[in-house]
């Protein structure tokens, strides 16, 4: 009797094992590859990020506007 | 005596059978090929961006690009701007051969070049020629 739940257990634990190999070689995550892909397009493209923002994977947003520096623009180069 | 130790032996590798599924997801593109495809094809972009906005250039619906109308440039430009698009859609290939690779997945380079497809278009700036489904080209 508890020989046979052994046995079962085990033939559980097998069919686990390979189904979880199976679903690994086939599975393509869609999600995380369309993540990759924008990540590597804003850097080609130089894109600022999106404003419509994808929910909060770089933690909570300030709710203050990040100061932004008010100084006047410099000349670029001093004339000597 | 033997049993609860054999079930706590079993339940722990069920446990850890069930991590990889959830950890799985991710896709790695921090290697050095990926890198330096990544800053070739960044600085190639300062380059090709008039041809987008003028409409010279449009990208297609399998992740790369191509001359959509030869005619919005002077004659002088045509062979300069092949090259460019040909230099681009070498990087690109390799590039989604590369991401592949890095994840151990040779197999996937179809669905990570079609993924690029769809998000090359969806994050066009208005105004850049795109393929559609069809093969015909749309003003975004």
């Amino acid at each position: 009797m508890k020989n046979s739940f052994f046995y079962a257990s085990l033939l559980t634990l097998t069919g686990a094992l390979l189904s979880g190999c199976v679903t690994i070689n086939i599975y393509f995550p869609a999600a995380a590859a369309e993540k990759a892909a924008d990540k590597i397009i804003e850097g080609v493209w130089q894109l600022k990020k999106p404003e419509d923002g994808a929910p909060g994977v770089d933690g909570p947003i300030p709710s203050q506007p990040i100061p932004q520096p008010e100084q006047p623009v410099q000349p670029m180069q001093p004339q000597n | 005596m033997r049993n609860p130790v054999y079930r706590f032996i079993l339940l722990m590798l069920l446990l850890s059978v069930s991590g990889p599924g959830y950890t799985q997801a991710n896709i790695e593109i921090d290697t050095p090929a990926i890198s330096s495809l990544r800053q070739s094809m960044q600085q190639r972009h300062s380059q090709l961006q008039p041809y987008y906005e003028r409409g010279a250039v449009g990208l297609t619906r399998d992740g790369l690009v191509a001359m959509r109308d030869a005619n919005a440039l002077p004659l002088a430009a045509r062979q300069p701007v092949n090259a460019l698009i040909a230099a681009e859609n070498q990087d690109r290939n390799a590039l989604y051969r590369e991401i592949a690779r890095a994840n151990s997945h040779p197999e996937w380079e179809a669905d990570i070049r079609a993924t690029f497809g769809q998000r090359w278009i969806d994050l066009a700036r208005p105004g850049w020629w795109y393929q559609a489904a069809n093969g015909s080209w749309v003003r975004k």
